[in-house]
């Protein structure tokens, strides 16, 4: 049976899908049958940051519709065998994700798959409740600023109420935090909410700190999830964060202003 | 038939039927409530024994849609608070109507015909809340957009109050966490209700509709261990 993780933040732009890709190849790489599923209906996205866009033939509202079946649709990665793609349609209405359709396809894939993770679009509409009302366990992708901190805590109450497993009265869905687009030097000057301020307000457990980094700019527009590069910090920080989420005890790291070497203190001021 | 018939030949211990009573109907024009607690309290000092137990209902049809929201619970204490019984509102619209479910007015028709939105059955407000007209234990956060109801009792959070999250009771209200949402205690006019926090950040605190809005909240006691009650129908903040 499938864990459905949804990755979840109600603000836009806060890294949602960079996270959704790292997530899924992360739990890939080690060799979990993972699905990574695009909820924006209308806006898809994910397809450009896992670099399969040229592949894209049906989507996940042609097999909700049943014009195609799931292993149609799904898109195999070429870098990683236990990884498959989900995209959105781009031309559809959101409105054809039905509740009933999205759990008939989970359930599908559920037979198959370790872990289903969903890319929640922004906003709490239609497509994004959609996302979270299967999820075992929810992701809350969140920016170190008090506009995101809220919308958060907002998409939290959302699913301590309106998921499935709400509903039945089952365990609620398993929360955790993911601090991203973090720059401790920010923070010192006092610019940026620390990772204490943003955990005290949301009272959650702090599954991982991604530090600002270019190169997750570079890792969308290469169609290659930032986990992919050993060399940066935000890709390292995606590691320990699946390390992390598997249970293993990993140390935060990138959490404090970098010291600056000899040169820097000579050179940089 | 006759009255007197009815009233000897049924064996029934009543009947039902239609009858149209006059009643004051509070037609709102603006939803400031700072202006609406100054105009009742000179109508009422004009006529008190009018006003003593007297029903009243809501009229929010001259409220203008883009208008700021009324604060249904303030408005409710308010009434309450000030010796009236509200017993409905009309022309509201479904959000409206919402609340006024939740603080038990009944929800009137409009004259104009308009018709009236059903409210959805009030979901539960949070896991873990239950039902009955008691006391209401939380222990998980209390999240932004949240609203939760202590009908018939206290309210009893145990962990953190978001901004952005409401928090109602006709009885008082404990939060042992940091209290950044809004706090109704007393909603039904009990002015002997009391709130009380670990940690002061409330966007707004209120007992039976007299409310202190954060920033009228004295810094002196910002984010400290505090109770909130009437006195003489002021709202005093006091360290605990």
């Amino acid at each position: 049976m499938a864990r459905t993780i949804v990755i979840t933040s109600g603000k836009g732009g806060v890294g949602k899908t960079t996270t959704s890709a790292a997530i899924a190849m992360g739990l890939a790489q080690r060799g979990n049958r993972t699905a990574v599923i695009d909820f924006d209906v209308g806006l898809r996205n994910l397809d450009l940051v896992m670099g399969c866009e040229r592949r894209v033939v049906y989507d996940f509202v042609n097999v909700i519709t049943g014009e195609a079946t799931l292993n149609q649709a799904l898109i195999r990665d070429k870098r990683c065998d236990d990884l498959y793609i989900l995209p959105a349609s781009q031309t559809r209405d959101k409105e054809a994700l039905t509740q009933e359709g999205v759990g008939k396809v989970l359930d599908e894939m559920g037979k198959t798959f370790d872990y289903i993770v969903c890319d929640s679009p922004a906003g709490i509409e239609h497509g994004a409740t959609m996302a979270m009302y299967f999820a075992d366990d929810a992701i809350v992708v969140t920016n170190p600023e008090v506009s995101s901190v809220r919308d958060s805590d907002r998409m939290l109450g959302i699913l301590a109420s309106k998921s499935r497993r709400a509903e039945n009265a089952e365990d609620p869905i398993r929360e955790y935090l993911l601090l991203t687009r973090y720059s401790p030097e920010r923070v010192e000057r006092g610019e940026m909410l620390g990772v204490d301020d943003v955990q005290e307000i949301l009272s959650l457990d702090l599954l991982g700190v991604i530090p600002e980094s270019p190169d997750v700019l570079d890792a969308s527009n290469k169609g290659a999830p930032i986990i992919l590069n050993e060399q940066s910090d935000a890709g390292q920080a995606y590691t320990d964060v699946i390390s992390r989420y598997l249970g293993d005890d990993v140390p935060h790291r990138f959490l404090d202003a970098r010291k600056k070497g000899l040169f820097g203190r000579l050179f940089g001021g | 038939m006759s009255d007197a018939a009815s009233e000897t030949a049924s064996s029934d211990p009543f009947e039902l039927k239609a009858s149209a009573i006059t009643v004051p109907v509070m037609k709102l024009f603006d939803p400031d409530m700072d202006r609406i607690t100054d105009l009742m309290t000179t109508k009422i000092e004009q006529a008190p024994d009018f006003f003593h137990n007297a029903p009243i209902v809501i009229d929010l049809s001259a409220l203008k849609s883009g208008d700021a929201t009324v604060d249904f619970a303030l408005l409710v204490g308010l009434i309450r608070g000030m010796g009236m019984i509200p017993v409905g509102v009309q022309g509201g619209n479904e959000l409206q109507n919402e609340a006024a479910e939740m603080l038990e007015l009944a929800i009137l028709s409009n004259s104009a015909g308009r018709p009236r939105p059903r409210p959805k059955a009030r979901a539960a407000a949070a896991p873990g809340a239950a039902p009955e007209e008691h006391s209401l234990l939380v222990t998980r956060p209390v999240r932004s957009g949240q609203r939760l109801y202590a009908r018939g009792g206290d309210l009893v959070v145990t962990a953190a109050v978001s901004s952005g999250a409401e928090l109602f009771a006709d009885g008082n209200i404990h939060v042992y966490g940091a209290l950044r949402g809004r706090a109704l205690a007393g909603v039904k006019g009990d002015t002997s209700a009391r709130i009380f926090c670990r940690k002061l950040n409330a966007e707004l605190v209120s007992i039976a509709g007299r409310y202190k809005v954060s920033d009228s909240i004295s810094r002196e006691h910002w984010g400290d261990a505090v109770q909130v009650y009437l006195i003489e129908n002021r709202l005093v903040v006091e360290p605990i």
